[in-house]
């Protein structure tokens, strides 16, 4: 056991903490001494780790520790960390502290909330910190059960239905993914699930047969992608995210589908280098209708929510998008993407939440004139509604231009299109958000129950203020999380680099 | 000199904007507007250091040295060692856009002490001031493309900020929507473009010939080897500077992404001086100033397109100011129709007589471009603030309700009449030095240029005293009895006296005229007027003020009127803009809203959704018609467990 | 000494009964008859087996004692059962009992 396992473990002391708690107030105390606690601990770790980086410490992953876990399958309990995870834990870190904030007044059965909360957030930690395939896949399991219960209790709207949907199609996913990570277990020679060990043995890139790894590619990259919200699996998103209470959207969009993107590089693609060669322009396709698909479906919505589901369904088919463009520019800015998207939907999702808990409504067309309401978070609305356009100085902007930069950099005229055509999403994404901002918080307050509303309480806006300091703070600081991230991305790519030769015979378009 | 003080120039707007958009609630009105104007007014005095100490400096070569006091790697790429710099870049354009965008900014937030005097939301309007003045001045010292969209980004929201300051307002909503969503959609061919320059020349520098000077440890750009870019594939450059080009005419309002400025005009008249007019809409023009030595070198044919996109826009925005009733209008088309001067005056450069050399003569269009931003921002800043002046004075845009205001507000009137002859291009005013070179840049290129661009340079003179005359002479109106009109505080009329004196002597008291400072090569340039197309111009400009004059400047305006009947049609025409803002409406609208999103979004909820719902209602439909199986009932199992042991046992016996 | 074919039959017959009174039997109290008609049958076998087949050991009888005592709890749960079941519904034919199955 090394010290990344304090990112589980303090969640797992949580848990009984919170079961003995008597009232609300002991529930926030421990939450709020926990999630500081997991902040601390990851803003620490990425101090350490680029401070270990810089005196030359330069294996692939860093603090590694391996414990025997189940023998005869060659299950470990192993963890270690690359720039990649450092920089998601630190993003989920992020958003489980301020989700605490979010659901300060969550009603009813507060303690069982705050459990099954925690219980996904133990789920999210634990697979960022491991690089063995089983514990990966069995903490993506824990991350994705609580969800269940968290919509179909505390939900709003058609929750039953949702939170079924929602379980079932992420069940679906992990059901294929199961496939692809005993495919590449046993693909590998079955002698171990540690992601490092498997890429780097004998063989290297080549070590799985090129016919299983064209098989199992679609299998891994599939599984994760519903996560990542890959079109046409992306489904569940609109309708989980609508119904889901505030903190649960914003974990879920924020973290849990960043596990998506995570998985599909960190499992699809570097372990299976020459399958992502042969079949990414097939899903390099199936993102780029995400992306462009996904901003003009939000055009359209007219609940704040949906309108933000199907954003998130664009952003995200953009981290993939990213990915699939195999390069070191791109990949970064995917990664990028996830923190930043990460960070921005949250807030998204904790303003609307908060909008909701006043007006009772969602529905673009019954709100209006928020702004002389309550300005803080109608100017919170406003500045995440720009950073997801992608304004300067925030985020969005420093992803999405190092993505496109870097899709650039593939010399093709099938490439090419595909990133013109994502790159026309930004002015989609300006129409609605333009669109949803200038309904609900322009003009004159139309309903005379909304103008006794109050502005946002402290604990919202220590919240709201977190969520947007750490927006601008990546927006205007970019460098470090560029190195940070490109750390993690060089090896994945010089893995996929080295069977570039093998370029793709099945593309019909090129 | 190493400048490093011109960081400032950049920071203290953005403090500016930090202290007053974090603590709106805690300043007042005064203090918020005062904490802005002084650190306006510092980075003023600072811009003006700096443009006296760059331009007295020493030339080496004959040509001013450009400068970087600042460039740092903000954002790596990881391949092929582009990366994304932030710096700032100082060359006679960049130092000359300085002085103009400081000195404009700072008499219109002097001027907005009156303007917007008790209105809510003062402190937000100074906030957004101070963030766009910033945002400015970063676009124009930018070292590279990509820090130049980005802060060409932040101008656009700044614009879309203020244009929506009244946000109850719906007109002021849709306006800032259009704005921001028209300058996306151009900048989105702008992007496009910088990916592909990036890409083919591996660098995003403006240093195109590597001789700017690094000060204070800044790092260079890559080596860029454009020729070698060019024996790949010589369509490349081309497009990619068209691209950007596209991505500028967006930001200029050039025919036909035109349709956001008029609209913009709902936003505070200090807003439209200062934005619409001044500083915001000539990025353009900027743009492909910066990028002017590839545009002549590698793109002279895509040039001539640009030469007569600018045309088509000036001829267009002309025509339709001439029939816009409310004031602001009229002038956002003269802007429209100015900023087409500019570009068509960089689209009439042509490389020299050597292939692929600049040359100071044949490329005379590019000075007269740059010279004609710098007086057109003077006096159309002196238009819009003294526009604000009578809108203040009458509480209404439109002509109508105008009239005979000369005797109420002598001021006003006498800084509009002076700003009205200078883009009348009236010597000596400034509008007619720099109108002037443009024409002949034009006559240079071709005859039919030439005299196009001077009918359309008299169609100005002939609007701009229709408004002239609309406003302050003609018959009063009646509304003055019950409220009559007066001239605004002196904190109002000062910034227009002030402008109005850069006006008056902007075209000939530079010291060694405008092109010994600004010219296509760097060398000093002589402005020699041609006297042949000098005494044309004005000539032809005096006529179309007299024919305003004689239909406008009486009490009743009957040859006007009879116009209008006699070609209603066609007045109604030109009165909707020749209903190009609808020809928009209908495509957003209608096609791309009716015809792609909303079918996608029913597609998503219904399709691909309802395969997955088909998927769990399939699931749960079999496990009802199977379940009859399995009864619960135990005789049932037992029965067939009981024939299954015979079966077994039958088969196991044979 | 009767021979073994002689309780073999006896015991099949009984079994017979037993399996087809228990998938015919619409009273939870017959086909509860009808299992210790069954059960009765394989006792007997057992004891037979032991007394005729193998003399020297006691395996067999054992065995049956212990279903004899099984199959007395198992009845008596059953009839508790059947007697709480009564109180509810005021029957205790299996048709009438389904409303536990869903």
């Amino acid at each position: 056991m090394n010290f990344l396992s304090i990112f589980v473990l303090i969640p797992l002391l949580m848990l009984p903490a919170l079961w003995l708690c008597r009232n609300i107030k002991g529930l926030r105390a421990v939450m709020v001494t926990g999630s500081t606690a997991l902040l601390i601990a990851a803003v620490w770790l990425v101090f350490k780790f680029i401070g270990d980086r810089a005196a030359g410490m330069t294996d692939e992953f860093l603090y590694t520790a391996s414990v025997d876990w189940f023998t005869p399958l060659h299950i470990k309990y192993a963890v270690g960390v690359d720039g990649i995870s450092v920089a998601m834990l630190l993003l989920s870190a992020i958003i489980v502290f301020t989700g605490t904030f979010a659901s300060w007044k969550i009603n009813p059965l507060p303690k069982e909330y705050f459990l099954w909360f925690i219980l996904l957030s133990l789920g999210v930690f634990g697979f960022f910190i491991s690089v063995d395939m089983f514990t990966m896949f069995m903490f993506y399991e824990v991350a994705l059960i609580p969800m269940y219960l968290l919509i179909g209790v505390w939900g709003t709207g058609r929750k039953e239905y949702s939170a079924m949907k929602l379980t079932l199609m992420l069940m679906g996913g992990s059901a294929f993914l199961m496939f692809g990570i005993f495919g590449i277990f046993y693909g590998a020679g079955g002698q171990t699930m540690n992601v490092f060990e498997i890429a780097h043995q004998t063989g290297g890139a080549h070590a799985i047969d090129f016919s299983a790894q064209c098989l199992f590619f679609p299998l891994t990259f599939i599984g994760f992608g519903v996560l990542g919200a890959l079109f046409p699996f992306h489904t569940w998103s609109p309708d989980g995210h609508a119904s889901a209470p505030t903190a649960v959207s914003m974990l879920h969009a924020g973290v849990l589908m960043k596990l998506g993107g995570y998985g599909c590089f960190r499992i699809a693609m570097y372990l299976l280098p020459e399958g992502a060669q042969e079949l990414s322009w097939i899903f390099l396709i199936l993102t780029g209708i995400s992306v462009v698909y996904g901003a003009l479906s939000a055009c359209v919505q007219t609940d704040l929510k949906y309108i933000n589901a199907y954003s998130s369904v664009s952003h995200c088919g953009l981290v993939l998008f990213a990915l699939l463009m195999l390069n070191n520019t791109a990949g970064s800015g995917a990664i990028m993407q996830m923190l930043s998207h990460g960070l921005m939907t949250a807030l998204f999702f904790a303003l609307i939440g908060m909008i909701y808990g006043r007006t009772h409504t969602r529905d673009i067309r019954e709100l209006s004139g928020l702004m002389r309401i309550m300005p803080f978070l109608s100017v919170g609305y406003i500045i995440v509604g720009l950073a997801n356009l992608g304004l300067p100085g925030f985020s969005g902007f420093v992803a999405e231009m190092t993505i496109f930069v870097g899709s650039f950099q593939n010399n093709d005229t099938f490439h090419r299109v595909l990133t013109i055509a994502a790159c026309s999403s930004i002015v989609v994404t300006a129409v609605y958000i333009l669109r949803m901002v200038g309904k609900i918080l322009y003009g004159k307050c139309t309903n005379e129950h909304h103008l006794q509303l109050t502005d946002a309480t402290w604990e919202e806006r220590f919240c709201v203020g977190c969520l947007i300091a750490c927006i601008a703070g990546l927006g205007l600081f970019p460098g470090w999380v560029s190195h940070l991230v490109h750390d993690g991305v060089a090896p994945i790519i010089h893995q996929l680099g080295a069977v570039a030769h093998t370029v793709s015979q099945s593309n019909p378009f090129l | 000199m190493d400048y490093q003080y011109t960081l400032l120039i950049i920071l203290l707007p953005l403090l500016s904007f930090l202290i007053i958009g974090l603590g709106e609630r805690w300043l007042s009105h005064k203090v918020a507007g005062l904490i802005g104007t002084t650190s306006l007014g510092i980075t003023a005095i600072l811009s003006a250091y700096t443009a006296i100490s760059y331009f007295t400096a020493d030339r080496v070569e004959g040509i001013y040295q450009t400068l970087v006091p600042y460039n740092f790697n903000w954002l790596p790429f990881h391949d092929m060692g582009l990366h994304f710099d932030m710096g700032i870049m100082l060359d006679p354009i960049s130092v000359m856009m300085l002085v103009i965008i400081t000195s404009v900014s700072l008499m219109v937030h002097i001027y907005s002490f009156g303007y917007m005097h008790g209105e809510r939301g003062f402190q937000r309007f100074y906030a957004f001031l101070s963030l766009f003045t910033m945002s400015m001045l970063g676009l124009v010292v930018a070292t590279n493309l990509f820090q130049m969209y980005m802060f060409w980004e932040l101008v656009g929201v700044c614009s879309y900020l203020l244009i929506g300051f009244y946000y109850t307002e719906k007109a002021a909503i849709a306006a800032s929507k259009k704005a921001f969503i028209v300058t996306r959609f151009a900048d989105l061919a702008f992007l496009i473009g910088i990916l592909v320059f990036g890409y083919y020349t591996q660098s995003f520098a403006f240093d195109f010939t590597q001789s700017a000077v690094y000060l204070n440890g800044a790092a260079p750009a890559v080596t860029v080897e454009y020729s070698k870019t060019l024996a790949g594939a010589a369509f490349i450059l081309p497009t990619a500077l068209f691209l950007m080009f596209i991505g500028g005419a967006g930001k200029s309002a050039m025919f036909p992404l035109h349709i956001w400025l008029p609209d913009a005009m709902e936003g505070p008249t200090p807003v439209s001086a200062l934005i619409h007019a001044a500083t915001m809409v000539v990025a353009g023009v900027i743009q492909v100033a910066r990028l002017f030595p590839l545009w002549v070198e590698y793109a002279p044919e895509t040039l001539h397109i640009v030469a007569w996109i600018g045309a088509a826009t000036a001829f267009y925005a002309a025509a339709v100011a001439c029939v816009q009733s409310d004031i602001k209008r009229v002038l956002a088309f003269s802007t429209i129709s100015q900023i087409a001067f500019m570009i068509v005056a960089l689209g009439v450069c042509m490389p020299g007589h050597e292939h692929g050399v600049i040359d100071n003569h044949a490329s005379l269009g590019y000075m007269a471009s740059l010279f004609h931003l710098f007086t057109h921002a003077m006096f159309k800043a002196t238009l819009f603030l003294g526009a604000g002046c009578i809108i203040h004075a009458v509480h209404s845009n439109e002509m109508s309700h105008m009239g005979g205001l000369r005797k109420y507000m002598p001021i006003t009137h006498i800084t509009f009449l002076i700003a009205t002859l200078a883009i009348a291009g009236i010597p000596p005013f400034s509008g007619f030095f720099s109108k002037d070179e443009i024409l002949a840049a034009a006559f240079h290129y071709s005859p039919i240029m030439g005299w196009v661009m001077t009918g359309i340079a008299a169609m100005t003179a002939f609007y701009m005293f229709r408004v002239y005359y609309g406003i302050f002479w003609g018959k009063e109106n009646e509304h003055y009895k019950e409220h009559t009109p007066h001239e605004q505080p002196l904190v109002m009329t000062l910034p227009l006296i002030f402008l109005t004196l850069f006006t008056f002597v902007g075209g000939w008291a530079i010291p060694g005229s405008f092109g010994s400072l600004i010219s296509a090569t760097g060398e000093a340039y002589h402005i020699h007027l041609d006297p042949q197309i000098a005494i044309t111009s004005v000539v032809i400009a005096v006529c179309a003020i007299a024919l305003a004059t004689w239909m406008y400047a009486r009490p009743t305006q009957p040859v006007a009127d009879r116009l209008q009947k006699n070609f209603s049609s066609l007045h109604t025409w030109a009165y909707h803009r020749f209903y190009i803002d609808e020809v928009y409406q209908f495509v957003t609208h209608r096609i791309i809203f009716a015809y792609v999103s909303r079918p996608i979004a029913w597609f998503d909820r219904h399709c691909v959704d309802g395969f997955f719902d088909f998927l769990a209602w399939g699931a749960n439909r079999l496990g009802y018609s199977i379940r009859g199986l399995q009864s619960g009932s135990v005789q049932r199992y037992a029965f067939v467990f009981f024939l299954g042991t015979l079966l077994l046992l039958i088969l196991m016996i044979l | 000494m009767i021979h073994l074919e002689y309780f073999l039959i006896v015991s099949a017959i009984m079994m017979a009964a037993g399996i087809f009174g228990f998938l015919t039997r619409r009273s939870t109290l017959a086909i509860l008859l009808s299992i210790e008609l069954m059960l009765n049958a394989t006792d007997l076998n057992f004891a037979v087996f032991n007394r005729l087949l193998f003399p020297d050991g006691n395996e067999g009888f054992f065995f049956a004692l212990f279903s004899i005592a099984i199959s007395a709890a198992e009845s008596a749960i059953a009839i508790a059962i059947m007697i709480n079941i009564y109180r509810h519904i005021k029957d205790i034919s299996v048709e009438k009992l389904q409303q536990m199955k869903w």
